[in-house]
């Protein structure tokens, strides 16, 4: 990663990151990616713009979607220029993120 | 109707907006169900900052007395930033420290577990791990009542007030929303980074629960945008506000953005050797009047970030109390037309009649244009650094050289940046239209 400027001390790998919110993961994918109308596109928003960095590019030019780290902010189904690739729910009840009390 | 409802009102989301409206429906001695899909009030809500507390006034007398707030907000700073300079106007009221108080920092976690608290008090049935899944309506099309995930999850009301978030699928399903626009709409991503509270203190120059919240024009890369930085009692938090088009046209990701804030010789101070406690983010609906939808519809209202009541308005930047606002007007409209039995779109325009001679409406339409303004690219990409380099060239001393003078430094500066008068003109009008 090219950083001008320089971060004074170490970043922390993104896995990292991601361990430190909280994810009652639940059984139903709330988000599902149609694979195949990711293919066709050029501009794949969601890759850059997705703040938990869940859409990863493959290398047949598709996209693998893993929904269990996702703060179900809505970023990926506005910036998706690609109507009905990108099949977006709440979690069921009780479910995903889970952000902290003191 | 031909069968009594299982209540009077469901609504729908217990964050701030939420629990006002249950708060007011329930103590007014209706039925309310609140009904929210994480497992506690607040387990899903983030923001970018500052809770300001006036509406509670009214609604829970010293509420700071009890309120878990982390400090007072008594410093309030703006800050411009360009990749190698800084300009901040520092602005301190010792009466921001002291009651009733003019703004808070608080964990929403902690806040809106605590707001809903006083909805239950107040006899609210509050109802967790619940997902609303949609509207349930009757022929006519009047809103009758949702359906949630539960097994025999419907659940019917005279009234359903959605306070969904900056989502609200029931408004987009209700038909109250225009066409979706990402250009509505910034990405908030925080981290909640911990330090020793004296280490903080030294470093904001803050004591006890005095607190500071910075503003920062500027310092979001190529993405337009804002950053923020404000303290907590043994955490800070720094992030920042992307316009949405504009990240996705552009390469560098949301923590990058971050980490390049924290990288400036302006923040690094501030945040350096603290341990990343909590990484968030969250939608905001950035573009205030002008994506708001339709407040009402048959048997349903529409309150907070559901109804795009966010305030981002560049020097000022607000939200929570316009969602506590929002669903306390939307509570008393209910309220008023539960009482004469008419929950009609037509029984229910006590909610923008009050929501328009309030500040919600009002400030919004107020300040209408200032989201376009602010997110401009001139504001965005142009301003910070030509203000940054009068300043510097106002202090700069180029001995033997004379001072230039600020005339001279500033049609020098508008030069290099590329600012043509034209442009400065139009956009001091458009400034003084704004704001004025």
């Amino acid at each position: 990663m090219s950083m001008q400027p320089q971060s004074p001390w170490p970043e922390i790998s993104f896995q990292d990151r991601m361990a430190t919110a909280r994810f009652d993961v639940g059984e139903r994918a709330h988000i599902v990616v149609d694979g195949k109308a990711c293919a066709d596109c050029s501009t794949k928003a969601c890759v850059v713009a997705c703040p938990a960095n869940l859409f990863v590019p493959t290398s047949d030019g598709g996209i693998v979607f893993n929904y269990e780290q996702c703060f179900e902010c809505g970023t990926c189904y506005l910036v998706c220029n690609h109507e009905g690739a990108i099949t977006w729910t709440y979690p069921d009840g009780g479910h995903g993120v889970v952000f902290r009390r003191t | 109707m031909a069968e009594a409802p299982d209540v009077d009102v469901v609504v729908v989301g217990a964050g701030p907006a939420g629990s006002c409206a249950a708060i007011t429906l329930a103590r007014a001695g209706l039925s309310v169900v609140l009904l929210e899909r994480g497992p506690f009030p607040g387990s899903k809500n983030m923001y970018g900052g500052v809770v300001y507390p006036r509406i509670l006034d009214g609604i829970i007398p010293n509420w700071w007395e009890e309120a878990p707030v982390q400090r007072w907000v008594t410093r309030r700073s703006t800050m411009l930033l360009t990749p190698t300079q800084a300009l901040t106007v520092d602005f301190r009221s010792d009466a921001w420290g002291a009651p009733p108080y003019n703004g808070a920092t608080a964990y929403r976690p902690d806040f809106d577990h605590w707001l809903a608290g006083h909805a239950t008090a107040a006899g609210a049935q509050l109802l967790c791990s619940t997902t609303v899944t949609g509207l349930l309506r009757d022929a006519s099309g009047k809103v009758t009542g949702v359906r949630t995930d539960r097994p025999d999850g419907d659940l019917t009301a005279r009234l359903v007030i959605a306070c969904d978030g900056v989502n609200s699928f029931l408004a987009k399903e209700a038909g109250l929303h225009g066409p979706v626009d990402a250009a509505n709409y910034t990405l908030g991503v925080k981290e909640t980074i911990a330090l020793p509270k004296d280490v903080i203190d030294d470093r904001f120059g803050v004591r006890g629960r005095e607190g500071v919240d910075v503003e920062i024009l500027g310092g979001t890369s190529d993405v337009s945008g804002g950053g923020f930085l404000y303290t907590n009692l043994d955490t800070i938090a720094v992030g920042v506000v992307l316009k949405l088009p504009k990240l996705a046209a552009q390469q560098r990701r949301p923590e990058e953005i971050i980490a390049r804030l924290k990288a400036h010789s302006a923040i690094a101070p501030f945040v350096e050797g603290g341990e990343i406690k909590e990484y968030s983010a969250h939608l905001i609906p950035e573009a205030g009047l002008s994506m708001m939808p339709k407040l009402a519809g048959d048997g349903l209202l529409v309150a907070g970030d559901a109804a795009a009541m966010c305030l981002a308005a560049g020097i000022w930047l607000e939200g929570v109390n316009f969602a506590m606002a929002s669903g306390m007007y939307a509570g008393q409209a209910a309220v008023e037309a539960i009482g004469r039995g008419d929950t009609s779109l037509a029984g229910l325009a006590g909610y923008e009649r009050r929501l328009a001679d309030t500040f919600v409406l009002k400030d919004h339409r107020k300040l209408r244009r200032a989201p376009k303004l602010v997110l401009s690219d001139r504001v965005q990409h142009l301003y910070p650094q030509f203000v940054a380099n009068v300043v510097e060239g106002m202090f700069r001393v180029e001995n033997p050289a004379p001072k230039p003078g600020l005339r001279r430094i500033v049609m020098r500066e508008r030069k290099a940046a590329g600012l043509r008068i034209r442009d400065l003109a139009k956009d001091a009008i458009d400034g003084a239209r704004t704001f004025g």
